[in-house]
């Protein structure tokens, strides 16, 4: 009797930490529902065209510049500021490497370095004023994307410029080769997914079973299975439909890259500590010793050295410097990484979050161009489903 | 007796702290009555309940005006009663001018259109009541400190006042203009115009009141009729810090080492008024194993010195000397302070002590966080291990390390703050008002936290207001007024008395 008694706490004592936990973190797995919700719509409405192989490909392709910015906008956000250059600085650093590669004959290897630190230089001259001098970043970076709008202009003297060497076009349209040699399927690509699938399991038990032992851990066991399984199965699935069309594309590679070192540095590192305190609260975080000013600056020098990369993949994907590319994509960005539960008074995200908003955007442009919904109606669509996402994190936050 | 003003058994409550206790204060018609008090005995509380800024319901007690009971749920209802509050810090805007500042929510309009001609001549007319002579137009932010008290006191003419209220009108003015706003006040007197001073400047309560209530501890001590006979400064003091004592402060046995650290000459200069110094030549000492105490009122500079002592975080045109361990040390930056052994526990915790959206796991290394990390990395079950160790240390009341600061309460988060400090492992801490907003029982705690740092070795230098905290935690204290050092006392010496009259008579 005194048996069942306990176990009868106990379950209840599970069922109330499981409902606190789900009120504490609701929104992030709100938005891994939401994702799935609207694939799963899109999936049906389009009669199935969203998970063929060749869509699921295009949608990566399509998106991941965006995912790749939105990565970088992710940590400005977090400390506390907003970036509205990438877009323009994405076109510009497309229309220097055209000039250099193209019209110079640069080595397109050398061109992509300096490229980069284009970027980051640009990020950083943002970022001096913004951290050193106070000057709010809203308007640094405003000022920004009228300069490299206008840059990218003068550059390019208003007209498109390529092709580029097929080398530097494998950036975006390549796909990681078969060693294997499978017919029809590429099995290597298929072994990276599984790897990587394996790699984020053992890494995230690990964790767990560390968590437990100091007594950190709050997330319900049931929680924690169900969770991994499902990513565990969609990174298999995803992977095999890829390796069934013509395996992962390079960029799919660089794109994990990026997620898992940046999820590394916001969530492991004393950088990344540091940067949530100070978008937490930034007096808190400099009394306590913490220099709010260099912090800031590199964010916008990372910033610049990611949508350089952007930069260099949308032009390698386009296979011409255009002087409209990157129009507006900061607000692409800046919605993925809001959608993606960051806050806007800072000290709020996470890297995977934002991530995941650009797919739900991605996902949602992809869906409705199949469905032949009218740009007209995308724009007013995505719009609010990024005004929902946010009145959603305020409510819940005021309930709180 | 024709009283303009009574409030009955006035109680107010705070989450955890009684702010107000049963306070009855009585004002008679046409009267100046001073209210006192030390810091945190009531008396802004007392002021905000009757002006409406507590409404009606969130206190018990009733509040009788003009021989009606009232029920006051804004500032807009006392405002239209004639009660108007003038706060120790102005609540004027900045950028716009005395005119726009005066009738601000009042405008002179026809159907929302200002009338910009009659604005400005009503503006003259009250500035000639308060003795302003300013144009109308001249941006608020042109004007000094007097001379926008005297814009507050013009704005609250407007209103038709009856009764005015004013919290500390002189702790941010020079003499002439205390003296200028004295003298207005008794001329408003000679109209009828009732008034409730809150100062600390006892000789001005003497100078012009007609009487005097003491608050303490939320509660009346003593009302006093000036007009029967003088009354005697040390009586009012006597009446402000009288309470006892004994089993307050944990017992402790001090061992006193060598001078850990020498502040010599410093001088800061405020960060926006070069001209003004908030901190002016202070030389101290501290030594190990010793509670050092800095007494003084609020304003008069002792989080001015802490602060920029602690990496230059307040001021500008600091100059002077910090010696620790007989070496000079370079406190230039925050960084480097704490790396020269010092730490700095802010009075305002929530503002400047947590990053209060995050868990106690994350606010406890974030001074030291090298402390939890292997080359960058953090080591997420040291930082939770060092996090329950304080937890148990100092007796963190939470459900887990992994509450958020915000829902902890104030003794609670002020002990979070404290476990920050400590795990960067200080010599010496500087703790500002480290008992402030807290309960009577986390206080003992606090107190004995500070016990056990001192027997451990390390230096404590406390900030506070309340000077029975001082007297009853410190070994030697050092009394502040005005930026400067005024006196220093062996605590088995000092008294609330000593302590006062040093900082009266080193005042104007």
């Amino acid at each position: 009797m005194d048996q069942s008694a306990t176990a009868r706490a106990s379950t209840q004592h599970e069922e109330h930490s499981a409902t606190s936990f789900i009120k504490k973190h609701i929104r992030e797995y709100g938005i891994l529902i939401a994702l799935i919700a609207i694939m799963g719509f899109f999936q049906v409405a389009t009669g199935g065209i969203l998970l063929k192989p060749v869509n699921i490909t295009n949608l990566i392709l399509q998106n991941s510049y965006i995912v790749i910015m939105a990565i970088g906008m992710l940590l400005v956000i977090v400390s506390g500021n907003i970036d509205l250059s990438v877009g323009s600085v994405l076109g510009f650093i497309g229309a220097l490497a055209a000039v250099m590669i193209v019209n110079w004959e640069v080595n397109y290897f050398l061109a992509a370095i300096i490229c980069l630190a284009a970027g980051a230089l640009i990020g950083a001259a943002q970022g001096f004023w913004i951290a050193y001098y106070k000057i709010p970043s809203f308007i640094v970076t405003l000022a920004g994307m009228l300069v490299f709008k206008g840059l990218t202009l003068w550059l390019l003297e208003g007209q498109s410029i390529g092709p580029f060497p097929p080398q530097f076009q494998l950036i975006a349209s390549g796909f990681v080769p078969d060693f294997f040699g499978g017919e029809g399927l590429n099995l290597f690509s298929l072994f990276i997914g599984l790897a990587v699938a394996l790699g984020i399991l053992v890494m995230a038990i690990r964790t767990r079973t560390e968590h437990q032992k100091t007594g950190i851990v709050d997330e319900p066991f049931s929680f924690f299975a169900t969770k991994h399984a499902l990513i565990f199965i969609a990174l298999v699935y995803l992977s095999y439909l890829m390796a069934d069309f013509r395996g992962l594309p390079n960029v799919f590679i660089v794109m994990a890259l990026l997620i898992a070192v940046y999820s590394f540095i916001a969530g492991r590192t004393t950088i990344g500590r540091r940067i949530y305190a100070i978008g937490g609260n930034e007096k808190a975080a400099k009394l306590s010793g913490i220099n709010s000013e260099r912090l800031t600056f590199l964010t916008f020098a990372n910033m610049g050295m990611l949508a350089a990369l952007a930069g260099l993949v949308f032009a390698a994907r386009l296979n011409t410097a255009t002087p409209k590319a990157g129009l507006a994509f900061e607000l692409d960005v800046i919605a993925a990484v809001f959608i993606g539960g960051a806050s806007m008074s800072g000290g709020v995200g996470t890297v995977v979050g934002a991530v995941v908003g650009a797919f739900i955007m991605g996902v949602m442009n992809n869906g409705m161009s199949i469905l032949g919904i009218g740009i007209d109606w995308q724009q007013v669509i995505k719009g609010l489903v990024l005004l929902a996402a946010v009145i959603f994190d305020v409510l819940n936050k005021n309930k709180a | 007796m024709d009283y303009i003003l009574e409030m009955r058994g006035i109680t107010k409550e705070f989450p955890g702290v009684k702010a107000l206790d049963n306070v009855n204060l009585q004002v008679r018609r046409g009267e100046i009555h001073a209210l006192c008090g030390e810091n945190g005995a009531g008396k802004s509380t007392l002021m905000k309940v009757l002006s409406g800024i507590y409404p009606h319901g969130s206190y018990d007690g009733e509040i009788i005006y003009e021989g009606e009971t009232k029920a006051y749920r804004g500032i807009a209802d006392t405002e239209r009663d004639g009660i108007i509050i003038i706060h120790q810090e102005l609540a004027l805007v900045p950028l716009l001018s005395i005119a726009e500042n005066i009738f601000l929510g009042n405008e002179c309009a026809k159907n929302g259109v200002i009338d910009w001609r009659e604005t400005n001549r009503r503006t003259a007319e009250l500035l000639k009541l308060v003795g302003l002579r300013e144009n109308p137009e001249t941006r608020v932010d042109d004007l000094g400190l007097g001379k926008q008290q005297l814009v507050e006191i013009a704005k609250a003419l407007s209103k038709k006042v009856k009764l005015l209220i004013l919290d500390e009108p002189t702790s941010s003015l020079n003499e002439a203009d205390s003296e200028a706003l004295l003298s207005l006040l008794m001329e408003f007197r000679k109209q009828g115009i009732t008034a409730i001073m809150i100062s600390h400047k006892l000789n001005e309560i003497a100078k012009i009141a007609d009487t005097i209530t003491v608050l303490r501890d939320g509660a009346t001590v003593s009302t006093k009729d000036c007009s029967t006979g003088q009354v005697g400064e040390d009586d009012i003091i006597r009446d402000m810090v009288g309470r006892s004592l004994h089993d307050r402060y944990p017992p402790r046995e001090p061992r006193i080492g060598n001078t850990v650290m020498e502040v010599k000459n410093w001088t800061v200069h405020h960060p926006f008024h070069n001209e003004w110094l908030s901190v002016d030549n202070v030389n101290f000492n501290v030594r190990k194993g010793e509670v050092l105490g800095i007494a003084g009122l609020m304003g008069s500079g002792r989080t001015e010195l802490a602060m920029s002592l602690f990496g230059r975080s307040y001021g500008r045109h600091i100059t002077g000397e910090v010696i620790v361990n007989g070496k000079l040390a370079d406190v230039s930056t925050i960084p480097r302070a704490i790396n020269a052994g010092l730490a700095y526990v802010t009075e305002d915790r929530k503002t400047y002590g947590l990053v209060l959206d995050q868990t106690i796991r994350r606010n406890v290394p974030l001074a030291n966080l090298e402390g939890v990390a292997d080359h960058m990395v953090v080591d997420e079950r040291r930082e939770g291990e060092v996090a329950s160790e304080y937890r148990a240390k100092m007796n963190i009341k939470c459900s887990s390390v992994e509450q958020e600061a915000v829902n902890l309460s104030g003794g609670n988060q002020q002990k979070v703050v404290l476990s920050k400090w400590l795990f960067a492992d200080p010599d010496i801490l500087i703790l500002d008002e480290p008992t402030r907003g807290i309960d009577v029982g986390a206080k003992y705690e606090i107190y004995t936290i500070i016990r056990d740092l001192a027997a451990a070795g390390r230096s404590v230098i406390v900030i506070s207001s309340e000077m029975p905290e001082l007297l009853g935690i410190t070994d030697r204290i050092y009394v502040m007024n005005e930026g400067r050092f005024v006196g220093e006392l062996p605590t088995a010496d000092a008294t609330q008395e000593k302590i006062m009259s040093m900082i009266i008579k080193s005042g104007g």
